[in-house]
């Protein structure tokens, strides 16, 4: 019994967490990695436009709401994605042509482009707080809880309460889905496989009559995607602060590199490294061991391995050993 | 003096808008801006160093930006003896037990070959080393941190002159980036920059948090000045005299002796905090002109050639046999020691320390925007950088405020646009600064002054 | 009139000086033509002109009768024309059946039938079909390269140095592979370093020198030529 108690406890408190906040990353991370895979460069604008995609999911939830329209049990911002993703793929051709496409003719390098990026960032930056603010906005709706720590006790009789959120659930299958599709699209469709050729060898993918424009135009519709539903599965979870979302950035860059910078499959896979942790080793674990141990080896401290003002810095250094050791990710020799 | 007219001219119309701000809003707002511009232009220097001498992306001036802030008060401030008692024995203890560690597993892996039993060697030291680090340290942290925790909670500094924090601020910045260096310059040029940029962050995160070191979040207050208080100066014969002589004109056009009195009072006020921003800008303004004696003579000298030579083409020279981890790793220690110094400056300057504020967009992508417009590669262009952005940046609000009455003066008051983009204008310094970047990368992809290619 | 002509080609990078100047090469189906000389002798730039990869100050391309000078490289290739980089010429990240695949593009109809022909001729491939071709040796790749390359059906055919870097044994099998390939109907282009054995297995060859055509014939004349013995061949 004591035992079901500590495992409900960490799954409770860290297992669903890490899981959530892990596919929030690997998405990110994916979009990362598609951008520096096939455009190949650093987008330090991440963070921002995973911003900007989900302050249209806000807009319009907002609106949606006055008008009365909703999911019922389901938050309205599901509803509000795809129109987001529009303005999301809109905003993203639109920087395309006018900023990144002419250092990509030019064939800069690529550091060129990374400091591109910062400049779409500042934009980025000043256009979300121009419309929206920099505040905080809660934009969830409809049922918060599949299952409530006190139905779960009266259900099973345990002592250790196990709540599950809806925004977990959506967030993990809703990744899920998206992620299958994605890889499906990379690794099975004929337009799919152009993709990761040009990423691989351009020059010879140009040989091979494949056409450049449209490889960079699927990749943002792609990126699009992955970080409007990213930011808006972020957003439902938490809140939205568009502060908050650009520094999100830095664990994503440390999803990415960690998976192995260009191969989406471990980009996927880094999000969950790093969520899982910072939520591991962060976390206080006296009462798990308060129910394993008998009552006179039970710890007197927090057992904590780290204060969690240090999450941040968990993924950092995480990300610091893999440069370190392992430059090209730890799932080398494993792309999809 | 023909290849100077550039520079001349572009130093003239920055100094003439400074002067406009002293005119249209105030000397003390002008003085302000002066200063952090000479601030920035310090920072920016450092970072041109890097990018400009050597290719190098340092994404992480903002990790050293605080440490030369928090230089400025492990140095100046005046020890608290009680925590020392308290607790500084353990944290002595604790610095010796790193140094041990450190010591170890370099002894470790010089003495024995590469193999698993290595690897568990080195984990079993860090273990060790972490789990005692944690016993010693905890109690002694709390003990000190519980020492009048409103006022104090720290350890203090070593009551030391603050000037020579700007020097401790360049020690402490440039071992932090020769540690970095070693583990990152290796990295390609972008996987440097975002190395760079979550180190960063961590340091922020242990100054943030760490509050028996340096207060955290908690801040520190009221740090020593190099330069005379405005309430000491208010009290202060000759510097009234002085007023008074100054502005004896006006004065002498009030009859009554009393309205005199209050004006001269008001005066003798915005005098003196026009005077301490004097003495700041005099003393900010020695460092700049040093620095840039200093790193012009670098560039021209045969160091400064081969560093070009390293940057533009990295296989030929190394393949002449010039060592290039070794060159970049020095440019990368003293790039960001300068960057130190203006954060110890910085801290000065304010007076206080606050880790809170330290963030990525302020300190590190903002500089970089100052980099690149001012002029990579070249240390005028660096500091004109600074002073460019720095006064876009602040000056931005009030500039958009202008444009958006001007083209929403149609609109009544209650126009809900209207008032949003009012309420929003502050942000504009966002947009100013991104499109001025993405404006010089493509079409003065050099920036405003650029590095002038010198024959030898 | 030859199947795909250059004609008194003038060409060089950008705005500097003309790596080739007057230069034409031709071919037929079915029929294997080898350029040589020295380095910087404007081989490889020869090739590339007909590719389309620079742009002719002056001559003309042909294919079939008809001018391409005009074309770009995309619009070439869907003329028939294929070529194999001397480096990084396939894609290291993909497995052989997808390098395959992104040969063939630009083909609209079932490619099924296709990849089979090209697993006949390099069978090697069939088995390794799944593998990612970056594990493959050197001699696998200049197969999966080559199948790229023929999974167009190339009327034209033009390799750069595909012996560079390989060891002897592979030469000769990858020569051999060419051969067959011929067979097919194919006229095939190919830049060499190996003078002596490319000219063994060519119908005919381009000595050029400073961009210009210096010596041409067959294969048998020019191994004979005292002239061209003595300069390129080292005998």
């Amino acid at each position: 019994m004591e035992l079901i108690n500590a495992i409900i406890l960490l799954l409770n408190y860290t297992i669903l967490p890490a899981l959530t906040y892990g596919s929030q990353l690997a998405l990110g991370a994916i979009f990362v990695t598609l951008i520096y895979g096939i455009l190949r460069f650093a987008n330090f604008a991440t963070g921002d436009m995973m911003s900007f995609g989900t302050m249209f999911a806000v807009l319009l939830t907002y609106y949606f709401q006055s008008l009365g329209i909703s999911l019922g049990v389901l938050p309205t911002a599901l509803l509000t994605i795809p129109f987001a993703i529009f303005m999301m793929i809109f905003y993203m051709l639109t920087i395309d042509k006018f900023v990144f496409s002419y250092y990509r003719v030019k064939k800069s390098p690529p550091v060129q482009l990374a400091m591109v990026s910062v400049g779409v960032m500042f934009v980025t930056q000043a256009i979300i707080r121009i419309i929206i603010g920099p505040f905080d906005r809660r934009f969830l709706d409809g049922e918060k809880f599949i299952l409530k720590a006190t139905e779960f006790k009266e259900m099973t009789g345990l002592s250790e309460g196990l709540t599950i959120k809806s925004t977990q659930v959506l967030t993990i299958f809703i990744t899920i889905v998206v992620v299958s599709i994605m890889f499906w699209f990379l690794n099975k469709t004929k337009t799919g496989t152009s993709m990761r050729a040009y990423s691989d060898n351009e020059d010879l993918a140009l040989l091979s009559g494949i056409d450049p424009k449209r490889v960079v135009l699927i990749t943002w519709v792609i990126a699009g995607i992955l970080a409007t539903i990213g930011g808006t599965l972020y957003g439902l979870d938490k809140s939205y602060r568009p502060f908050v979302y650009f520094n999100n950035m830095l664990p994503i860059f440390a999803a990415a590199i960690v998976g192995g910078i260009g191969n989406p499959f471990g980009a996927f896979l880094g999000g969950y490294v790093i969520a899982f942790a910072e939520i591991f080793l962060t976390y206080a674990y006296k009462k798990f061991f308060a129910y394993l141990l008998p009552e006179a080896l039970e710890p007197n401290s927090m057992v904590q391995l780290l204060s969690t003002d240090y999450k941040f810095a968990i993924s950092f250094s995480i990300l610091v050993l893999v440069l370190l050791f392992r430059p090209s990710g730890i799932f080398e020799g494993k792309k999809i | 003096m023909k290849q100077y007219s550039n520079v001349i001219a572009a130093y003239s119309i920055m100094i003439i808008l400074i002067i406009l701000v002293g005119v249209f809003q105030s000397w003390s707002i002008a003085l302000t801006i002066l200063n952090y511009c000479l601030i920035s232009a310090v920072m920016t220097m450092g970072a041109n160093i890097q990018w400009g001498y050597a290719g190098l992306i340092n994404f992480g001036i903002m990790g050293y930006t605080a440490l030369g802030g928090l230089a400025v008060v492990l140095v100046s401030v005046a020890p608290v003896e009680e925590a020392w008692r308290l607790g500084g024995l353990n944290m002595m203890i604790c610095i010796g037990i790193i140094v041990a560690m450190i010591y170890s597993i370099r002894y470790v892996l010089k003495k024995i070959d590469k193999s698993k039993k290595r690897n568990y060697l080195i984990a079993s030291i860090i273990i060790i080393g972490l789990l005692l680090l944690r016993i010693i340290s905890t109690p002694a942290i709390e003990s000190i941190e519980s020492v009048e925790p409103a006022k104090t909670g720290y350890l203090g500094g070593l009551g030391m002159p603050v000037l020579f924090s700007w020097i401790v601020g360049a020690f402490f910045a440039g071992g932090l980036a020769y540690v970095i260096g070693k583990i990152a310059l290796g990295l390609r040029a972008d996987y440097l920059a975002i190395a760079t940029l979550l180190i960063a962050e961590i340091i922020v995160s242990i100054i943030k948090h760490e509050e028996w070191l340096a207060r955290g979040v908690k801040n520190v207050i009221g740090l020593k000045r190099p330069a005379p208080y405005e309430i000491d100066l208010q009290t202060t014969p000759w510097f009234i005299n002085l007023v008074e002589k100054f502005h004896s004109a006006k004065l002498e056009l009030i009859n009554s002796v009393t309205e005199r009195q209050d004006a001269l009072n008001q005066l003798v006020i915005d005098a003196s905090s026009v005077y301490v921003k004097l003495c700041f800008a005099g003393m900010f303004l020695i460092v700049v002109i040093i620095l840039l004696i200093v790193t012009q003579k670098a560039l021209y000298s045969p160091w400064g050639r081969k560093m070009r030579a390293i940057r533009d083409n990295e296989e030929a020279a190394s393949a002449m046999g010039k060592n290039v981890v070794k060159e970049h790793l020095l440019i990368f220690v003293l790039g960001s020691a300068i960057v130190g110094i203006a954060g110890a400056m910085m801290v000065t300057n304010d007076g206080l320390f606050t880790p809170g504020s330290y963030r990525p967009m302020r300190y590190t992508f903002v500089i970089w925007v100052m980099v690149i417009v001012g002029g990579t590669g070249n240390n005028f262009g660096a500091i004109l950088g600074g002073f460019v952005v720095w006064f876009l940046w602040v000056e931005a609000a009030p500039i958009a405020l202008f444009f958006i009455n001007l083209f929403t003066s149609h609109l009544p008051e209650t126009n809900e646009v209207k008032i949003h983009l009012i309420n929003s204008a502050s942000y504009f310094r966002f947009l100013m600064v991104g499109i001025g970047l993405l404006i010089i990368m493509r079409y003065r992809p050099r920036g405003i002054l650029p590095e002038k290619i010198i024959k030898q | 009139m030859a199947f795909f002509e250059g004609n008194k080609m003038t060409a060089g990078y950008g705005d500097g000086p003309d790596i080739i100047s007057s230069c034409s090469i031709n071919v037929d189906r079915g029929e294997i033509v080898a350029i040589l000389g020295p380095n910087g002798a404007g081989k490889s730039t020869a090739m590339k002109a007909m590719l389309g990869l620079l742009n002719l100050k002056s001559g003309s391309v042909y294919i079939d009768g008809k001018d391409i000078s005009k074309f770009s490289p995309h619009d070439r290739i869907k003329q028939g024309i294929s070529f194999v980089p001397q480096t990084r010429n396939v894609f290291a990240e993909l497995t052989v059946r997808e390098n395959l695949e992104v040969g063939a593009f630009l083909r609209e109809d079932d490619i099924n039938k296709v990849i089979e022909e090209i697993y006949e001729l390099f069978p090697i491939l069939k088995e390794k079909k799944s593998q990612v071709v970056g594990q493959l040796s050197g001699g696998q790749r200049q197969q999966v390269a080559l199948g790229r390359a023929l999974m167009i059906k190339p009327s034209v055919l033009m390799l750069d140095e595909p012996t560079a870097g390989v060891s002897p044994i592979v030469m000769d099998e990858l020569f051999h592979h060419i051969l067959k390939v011929k067979e097919t109907n194919v006229a095939i282009i190919m830049v060499e370093q190996n003078a002596k054995q490319a000219l063994s297995i060519s119908d005919r060859g381009y000595v050029l020198v400073t961009g210009e055509n210096k010596f041409e014939g067959s294969g048998k004349e020019l191994l004979n030529d005292p002239e061209v013995r003595r300069s390129f061949l080292g005998a």
